[in-house]
Formats: C-alpha cells, sequence, structure tokens
C-alpha cells in the first residue's frame, strides 16, 4: 500500500484535514470519510455528472479527481448551496416546475447549474442545455430542467435588481 | 370543530385531490441532497463484496485461488461456488422458470460473469483482492447469434437435459428455452396465402439497457443474535425480494426484512434477483457483519438486465383498399446464458401478443422461440409492460410497410384500420380484451394539431429541392399510434414465482385527521408519495397534505408485486381507492351517529358528510377522525383503518397518438429533431404535471433507444458498449421540447378509472422516432432499416440509396 499523503480540504465552509491514500478519489472522501452523500456515483469515467461538486468556482466531476488533487482547494457540494430555511433559488425552482424525478442526477444537476448561473445569469434555453450538458437524466427528458433553471435565473436575477 | 372554508370550490382546492398538479413532496429531500439511497446507507462495521468477473464469453474454469487475495490487507473472504454449494446457494431460480449460477459453476456463459465474491473492509481492499484472484479459464466456443445457437453442436447449457421440457414446454434443441403460440396458426397462414395484398418484413429490435442512473445494489445485514435478515435494496419488487430470499436461504420470511430506500430510477434493471445479492447475504451470514455490493457502470452494463433482441419476422395482409385481415408474427428471442426475463409466469414472451396493436385485425398469429446465446441474461421490460415495446414496435413498422405496398398514406391506412370506439371491449385475435378507446378522435386531433397535409406537403417539395440539388437535408414524419398493456394484473393469468400480482394499500387515520397509507409498490421517481395522496384525498376528502404514503419496508407495508409495467396506478391506485372507500364507509356510520339520523341519510361532500337535503348539517372527516378515537358508537369498533388486496378483472390499454419531424442531413446522418406531438390517453388524470414528466422522460428513452442506444457485442462476445462513452445517454443538447397533449377515457373496471402512463411513451416513442427516419427515406426506395439510427447506420442507409452520388 502507498504511503499516506497529508489532506487539506475545505468542504462547504468547513476545515478538513486527514490522511489519505494517492489512489483515494474525491466522491470516495466526500461520501464515506466524510458522510456528505449528496454528490451521487452514476459512472465512474466522468459521463453523468451525478457526482458534480464545485472546486474553487469550477464544476467537477469528483468522480474522477483524486482527493489530493483537491488538496489545499474549497469544494462546494450540493449540502452546501442551500438549508432547509434558505434555500437557493434553484432549489425552489427544480421542485416548483418539476425538475426531477427520482433525484438522483438533482444534487450534481443544481450544483452544475448554481455554476452556469454564476458564469451566465442570462442563459438562452440553447446556453442551458449546451452548459448543461455534462450531467444525464434519465427520468426527466430536460424539458422541466431547463424549465427550473430559466425560472432560477429569473428570480435570482430579479432579486438581484431589488437589491441594486 | 369550526368550518372553516365555507366554499365547495375552496374546499376542493384545499385538499389537492386528483386532477391537480400536485407538487411533490419527495422533492424537498432530492434537490438538499438528502435522498437516502442504498449507497448511503452506513453500518457499524459494514464491509464491501464486489465481484471477479469472466472477461471470456463461454469458457471452463479450470481452476480458482483465492489464497493471495486472501493475503492482501483488508480483504476477509473470496467466497466460490465451491463456497455455496454446500448451501445450495451457488445457482438461484429465475423468474422464468429457468436457474442461474449464482458464482460460476464449472463454467461461465456470458462476459462479465459472477465467478468469485471478494468481501473486504472498503472498495479498494475489495478492488485489490479482486485483483489477486487467479483464474485458470479454458475457452469455448462462443455462440452471439440464435440462429447459429439453434444449428450449433456447442451445448450451452451442460446442466440441462436437453431432451427434458423446460419450464415452458418442449425444448427443439439443446440451446432453445421455449416456443409460445398465441392465435390461429392455420387460418392466419390460409388468410395470408389467399390476400389481394400482403406486405412482409423482417426487422431486429437490438439489445439495449434500461441504465438507470443508480445502478443496482443491496445492504444485507445478518443478524445472528435475534435471527434476523435486513435486506436494504434497489428492489422495484421488495415483497417478492423476500419471498424469494426466503425459498433460496431457507430463513424464515418472518425473519426476513427487506427495504427499498429510495432508488434512482429503475426501468425494469432493478425487478430481478441477481447474485450479488444472494451473495451479500451469505457474506454477512459468513461474516456476521453487515455486507455492501453495489454495481460499477460496467458490472450494471453487462450483467444486469439488458432489455429487447427479438428477431421479428412479419407479414400483414389486406385487401386493396387497405383493410387489414391477417397478421402473422414469428420471433426468435434471444435470452442469453440464463433465462432470466421477468415475465409473468405464463407469458414467456411477455405481452408480445399485444402485436395487433391499435388494429382491427381479424386473424393472427404469434410464435416466439427463446434461444440461448453467450449473452448476458435479463430480458427485462424497460420502460414498459413486458415486451409492449417490441409488439408496437412491430405492428408499427409493418402498418409502414403495409402502407408503402399499397402506396398508400400511413396515416390514413391506421385510420381505416382502428379499432372503432363502439367496438370496446374489444377482443383481440391474440385473446386480449382491451377496455376501451376512442382512437379516432385522438388521431384526428393529433394529425390537426400538426397539419398532416402541410407537413406531407412539406416534405414533397423537400423531395424536390433535393433532387435539384438546393438542400442536403431530408424530411421525415413519424407516425405511431399504439395500445399498451399494463397494470398486470388478474391474479387469474398473472403471477410472478407463483405469486398472484395484486397489489394492497393499508390506511391508518389518526384522530387528529390526517393518515398514514402503506402500499406495496415502490417509487423510483414516479412520485408516488405524492400521488396516491392525491388519489386518498379525493376519496376520503382529507387534504392530501395531510396524508403520508410509505412504500418499500416489508415489515410495515402490505404485502404486494412492486412498482413495473405501470402497474402501480392499475392496481395498488384501485387498491387505495377501495380501501379509502372502506374508510368512507365507516366514516359514514360515524357521521350518521354524530348528526343523529340514518346511514342513508348522509352523503359525502367533499370533504365531509352532509345531512341530505340539509347541508347545514355535516360532520367533516376531521370530526368523524376523532369521533372514530374518543366516542363509544353502538356497534362500531374504535378506530379508522382499512386494507385493500385488488385483484385487477382485466389490464388497462393506454393508448397514445405521436408524430415526430425530423430532418435529416443525408451527409452526416444527423437527424434534428423539429417537432414532437404526444398525445396520451391513460384514462383518468390524477397529476397533469406528474403525467407530463413521464411523458417527457419516456419519449427520451425513446429517443435513446431509436436512435443510438445498444449493448452490442463483438463475435468473441466481448461487450462493445460496457460504458457511458459507448452507451447511448441523451443529454439536454440532444432533446428536443416535446408538446404534450391529452383525450381522457376512463378505463370501465378501475375503480377510479385510471390506465397508468409512466411507459406509453416509450412503448409509442420507439416507433415514432424510427418511423421518421425511414419516412424520410420513404420517397427514395426505403422500405425498412433497423434501429439503432445512429448517425452512421443514417449516413449508410443515405449511401445505400444513392443519396450521396
Amino acid at each position: 500500500m502507498s504511503k499516506k499523503m497529508h489532506i487539506q480540504i475545505n468542504v462547504n465552509g468547513k476545515d478538513q484535514e486527514f490522511l489519505a491514500e494517492p489512489r483515494e478519489l474525491l466522491i470516495y472522501t466526500l461520501r464515506e470519510r466524510l458522510n456528505i452523500t449528496g454528490p451521487h456515483i452514476g459512472c465512474e469515467t466522468s459521463h453523468c455528472g451525478a457526482c458534480t461538486v464545485t472546486i474553487d468556482g469550477k464544476s467537477v466531476k469528483a468522480c474522477t479527481m483524486f482527493v489530493a488533487q483537491a488538496s489545499g482547494k474549497s469544494i462546494t457540494t450540493i449540502e452546501g448551496l442551500g438549508d432547509p430555511d434558505n434555500l437557493h433559488p434553484l432549489q425552489s425552482a427544480f421542485k416548483e416546475h418539476h425538475g426531477l424525478q427520482c433525484g438522483y442526477c438533482t444534487p450534481g444537476m443544481i450544483t452544475r447549474a448554481s455554476k452556469l448561473l454564476e458564469e451566465n445569469p442570462n442563459p438562452t434555453e440553447e446556453e442551458i442545455r449546451f452548459g448543461m450538458a455534462g450531467n444525464i437524466c434519465r427520468c426527466t427528458g430536460y424539458q422541466n430542467i431547463v424549465k427550473s433553471i430559466q425560472a432560477a435565473a429569473a428570480e435570482m436575477n430579479a432579486a438581484q435588481e431589488a437589491a441594486e | 370543530m369550526k368550518d372553516e372554508l365555507d366554499n365547495r370550490e375552496e374546499r376542493v382546492a384545499n385538499l389537492k385531490g386528483m386532477g391537480c398538479s400536485r407538487k411533490r413532496v419527495e422533492d424537498a429531500r432530492f434537490t438538499q441532497g438528502k435522498g437516502n439511497y442504498v449507497d448511503d446507507i452506513k453500518l457499524d462495521g459494514m464491509l464491501f463484496g464486489d465481484f471477479v468477473r469472466s472477461p471470456y464469453a463461454h469458457a471452463r474454469i479450470k481452476s480458482i485461488n483465492t489464497e493471495a487475495a486472501l493475503q492482501v490487507p483488508g480483504v476477509l473472504a473470496v467466497l466460490t461456488a465451491a463456497d455455496l454449494a454446500p448451501l445450495g446457494l451457488h445457482w438461484m431460480p429465475t423468474l422464468a422458470g429457468d436457474k442461474q449460477m449464482v458464482l460460476a459453476d464449472g463454467k461461465v456463459l456470458f462476459q462479465g460473469q459472477e465467478v468469485a465474491f471478494v468481501v473486504a473492509e472498503d472498495r479498494y481492499a475489495a478492488a485489490d483482492g479482486i485483483e489477486a484472484v487467479e483464474v485458470e479459464y479454458e475457452e469455448l466456443p462462443v455462440i452471439v447469434n440464435p440462429f447459429e445457437s439453434l444449428k450449433s453442436d456447442v451445448v450451452l447449457r451442460e446442466d440441462l437435459d436437453p431432451k427434458a421440457p423446460g419450464a415452458h414446454g418442449p425444448r427443439k434443441h439443446h440451446n432453445h428455452i421455449f416456443t409460445w403460440e398465441a392465435g390461429d396458426k392455420e387460418t392466419t397462414q390460409e388468410v395470408i396465402s389467399n390476400a389481394e395484398v400482403v406486405a412482409e418484413e423482417s426487422m431486429y429490435y437490438h439489445r439495449t439497457h434500461p441504465c438507470p442512473l443508480e445502478t443496482c445494489g443491496c445492504v444485507a445485514s445478518m443478524d445472528k443474535v435475534n435471527g434476523k435478515l435486513t435486506l436494504w435494496g434497489t428492489f422495484q419488487a421488495p415483497h417478492a425480494i423476500r419471498t424469494v430470499v426466503s425459498l433460496i436461504s431457507g430463513i424464515e420470511e418472518h425473519n426476513i426484512r427487506v427495504i427499498s430506500p429510495d432508488i434512482g430510477g429503475g426501468f425494469g434493471n432493478k425487478v430481478g434477483a441477481y447474485p450479488g445479492y444472494v451473495c451479500s447475504v451469505v457474506a454477512s451470514i459468513v461474516t456476521g457483519k453487515p455486507v455492501k455490493w453495489i454495481e460499477d457502470r460496467m458490472d450494471n452494463l453487462m450483467t444486469t438486465a439488458f432489455a429487447r433482441d427479438y428477431h421479428m419476422t412479419g407479414k400483414i395482409s389486406a385487401t386493396k383498399e387497405g383493410k387489414i385481415t391477417g397478421l402473422h408474427c414469428q420471433v426468435v428471442a434471444d435470452h442469453g446464458g440464463f433465462d432470466a426475463c421477468a415475465d409473468p409466469t405464463k407469458f414467456p414472451a411477455g405481452f408480445m401478443n399485444i402485436c395487433t396493436g391499435s388494429y382491427d385485425i381479424p386473424t393472427a398469429y404469434l410464435e416466439v422461440d427463446g434461444v440461448y446465446t453467450n449473452k448476458a441474461p435479463g430480458g427485462v421490460s424497460y420502460r414498459c409492460s413486458f415486451r409492449v415495446t417490441e409488439a408496437v414496435y412491430f405492428i408499427e413498422r409493418m402498418i409502414e410497410v403495409l402502407a408503402i405496398k399499397l402506396n398508400m398514406d400511413a396515416a390514413e391506412l391506421r385510420r381505416i384500420n382502428f379499432i372503432k370506439k363502439e367496438q370496446f371491449p374489444y377482443k383481440a385475435a391474440l385473446g386480449w380484451e382491451y377496455d376501451s378507446g376512442d382512437y379516432h378522435t385522438a388521431w384526428d386531433k393529433a394529425l390537426k394539431t400538426v397539419d398532416y397535409e402541410g407537413l406531407r406537403k412539406e416534405q414533397a417539395e423537400r423531395v424536390e429541392a433535393f433532387k435539384r440539388g438546393e438542400t442536403r437535408k431530408i424530411m421525415g414524419i413519424g407516425l405511431s399510434f399504439f395500445t399498451e398493456i399494463v397494470g398486470a394484473g388478474p391474479v387469474k393469468n398473472c403471477d410472478i414465482l407463483g405469486l398472484g400480482m395484486f397489489d394492497s394499500c393499508e390506511i391508518r387515520i389518526h384522530p387528529t385527521g390526517s393518515a398514514i397509507a402503506r402500499l406495496g409498490t415502490i417509487s423510483q421517481g414516479q412520485g408516488h408519495a405524492t400521488t396516491f395522496a392525491q388519489i386518498l384525498a379525493s376519496e376520503i376528502g382529507l387534504p392530501a397534505d395531510s396524508i403520508t404514503i410509505e412504500e418499500g419496508d416489508t415489515d410495515t407495508a402490505p404485502y404486494g408485486l412492486g412498482t413495473y409495467g405501470s402497474r402501480s396506478t392499475p392496481v395498488a391506485g384501485a387498491a387505495t381507492a377501495m380501501a379509502g372507500r372502506k374508510i368512507r364507509a365507516k366514516a359514514q356510520m360515524i357521521a350518521a351517529y354524530l348528526l343523529e339520523v340514518h346511514d342513508n341519510d348522509v352523503e359525502f361532500d367533499v370533504d365531509r358528510f352532509v345531512v341530505k337535503g340539509a347541508p347545514e348539517r355535516f360532520k367533516t372527516m376531521k370530526e368523524i377522525a376523532f369521533a372514530a378515537y374518543n366516542q363509544a358508537i353502538p356497534g362500531l369498533e374504535p378506530g379508522l383503518e382499512a386494507v385493500s388486496y385488488y385483484d385487477p378483472p382485466n389490464m388497462t390499454y393506454p393508448f397514445g397518438a405521436y408524430v415526430c419531424v425530423m430532418d435529416i442531413d443525408v451527409d452526416t446522418g444527423v437527424p434534428e429533431i423539429r417537432r414532437f406531438y404526444a398525445l396520451d390517453d391513460c384514462g383518468t388524470r390524477i397529476n397533469p404535471m406528474i403525467i407530463e414528466g413521464q411523458v417527457h422522460g419516456g419519449l427520451t428513452e425513446a429517443l435513446a433507444v431509436a436512435l443510438g442506444q445498444e449493448i452490442a457485442y463483438d463475435d468473441m462476445g466481448n461487450v462493445k458498449t460496457g460504458t457511458l462513452m459507448d452507451f447511448f445517454l441523451p443529454t439536454a443538447w440532444e432533446v428536443p421540447n416535446y408538446e404534450t397533449d391529452f383525450t381522457v377515457t376512463p378505463s370501465p373496471h378501475h375503480p377510479i378509472g385510471a390506465k397508468g402512463v409512466g411507459e406509453s411513451p416509450h412503448v409509442g416513442g420507439v416507433p415514432c422516432f424510427s418511423n421518421a427516419v425511414q419516412d424520410a427515406f420513404r420517397p427514395f426506395g426505403n422500405t425498412h432499416t433497423n434501429m439503432p439510427h445512429d448517425h452512421w447506420r443514417i449516413w449508410r442507409t443515405a449511401n445505400e440509396l444513392g443519396l450521396h452520388s
């Protein structure tokens, strides 16, 4: 067995420090070591996006990144996006517009969408479809996911305007 | 108690009952990452098991050496067939009356077959252990084609007596499984040989896979102190799994608790019993610790539950005017190494005998031969009710082929052959009795909405423009009209492993007027917790928001056969309504007592019982619930509970009319879906929002299957599509927006008239997408090409038709 590495990461605002084998994947760290089970495993080859998290401002598929590669970085998962009393607009919009069915892709989908809207607060439908193409959903046919993201964007923009 | 809502409409709205687009109660946890899927389960000391799998599709196992693996740090045990044999667990029964190796017993029959089970402290140690297991194989000749298999001297299943009949009658050859027939062979052949017009076609409905985003898995925990086994898993039929586990393990059923937690999509993949379940249970018994087994995506695509793989040959006869007179269908079904199809016992080819479709065809005959090959076992209904997708694809292609032969418009050919509204209930030539339908109304509505005539004109102009060299894009109009057969099913002819396919609901009303209802089904994304509460709200007059729906725990839920084949609403939904009516019947007596009138002098009104002719005198259901617990009512037991086990008198027959408009670039082979219109008639509509969502999803899975998704093998039996790199799952980028529409033709025999909808869009969608591709090439001489219509195959069709010259 390889020598363990010293890892320091920040997950959802909380610092974590531990020793891990070099081969430990980030998704394993999150789910097994830290009990953060929002991100899911769907393919282990970077195709489905169920494991999507945000690392230092970028959408990353946690199933194909070693935790060692994430050392020193800040990670946000679905659990860090909102809480029951203060939902992220995407979390409410997905419910309101039936943007999910089995729910398995949903944490990755919402995490990715949150990044997409940060990068592009006013995406067209085409931009949403292109920007979300790394996240597979087997249930919804995407139509209501697109609708949910559009609704969240509108709500976030309205809130932004009201604040200004 | 004060009546807060005076207005009747307001009272109806407050219930959030049937017909409203109630938002889903499941979504709060899913959107916040708080779902509880099987891989989220963690128990003290839990171990992880994983398989050593065969790299060969057909090989004899000379030896298995586990010594090195047992030396790997973290590895606790390695199970092989030799370890399971003393327990009689190295083989297990399949749902199709065959048996399947749990771990390779002397040989392997498909690539990826389970050879040994490594149990370790975590996934990494299990992977290390797998690497260290040494297996010596001797390769055997591989057969991946069922037609060759029926001629081959190579015996795939050495465990079977080649002369003995199988579970479904005599076998013709050592690699043959069954022959299943329906209809009148002689009359059909006679009608066809004397017909004015006959169209013939052979088509291959390729092998594919349901591929839910969450793979299959389980956690087995044997409590040796209490003798209780708890098994969490991705089970679409938890109660049936409990019975199967009991039968094969010998553990009494009351000592087994099966729990289906949240399930990340099923689509048929999670109906069967898999070696991973058996090995996890054994490993937990051996180690005394909980054992988790979770498939990775390759395991999933290569080994659990393929779908389709039907080679279908059809003949359809008609008069010169296009009136269909007969249909002949012959199928060679590739079942892989073991017959593990998930069908009701008496239907080894599922409901393939619905292949006369939506048409009034007086004479028909169907013959299906099941065959063993060196491919994975399975044969599940992928978002479909037991081979209905194959049946509907077959008839909807045969109609198109006949239209070409008759030089007739395919929409008109359908129209003149539809079963008429007044013919229902309609007895079909292959045995089924269709409950209700109004096909002409649905078809006319669909064609009018899309301006069918206008589309045909545009298509004709496009053909001319293409011939003049002005465009490289051709246009296809895909049509399909489907009739589903769902809600299995009547116990008199539907069972799985001898268990009748009824379903159940148990309701408890709490004193303060809220309730819990438990069902024998299990949601995998369909939103049961939302919709079943709506059925109950309308039936018992308590708000859906005050009703908890619980499924999937065999210790608490009543027995039921689970969720697949669109059976939840037709069967468990009926049980829910019936149990609700029992509650209402008792509530009526309580209300009458409280109002001091005769039982017959009160009537139900939305959320209360009112005295007939005196609506100001009433008791709300909330008041009645409390009275059930605090009053001593003469002649009535306290409490307010009910159970219903519902045995449906017939199947339900949802139907729909779909139109797809597609442009195809002949130089790239890329199809662009310009428009997709889907009209569904699922009878009474419980939640329009959820219906629409089901239609979107089913159509997208149909798009996948029609346009690229397949499990392909090479001649050596290697799976060529074992990862999501090769196995097509559409993304948001490839999927169009769908237009949904509906008509409502209630089921006459279902308590609330509902028919089920989850699978209709898949069943109707596959032929619609395929017909669009084929229709685009029809003006250039195409009659039929096989799916999947991926870019390369479309390009090849264009090339073969000379469109590149």
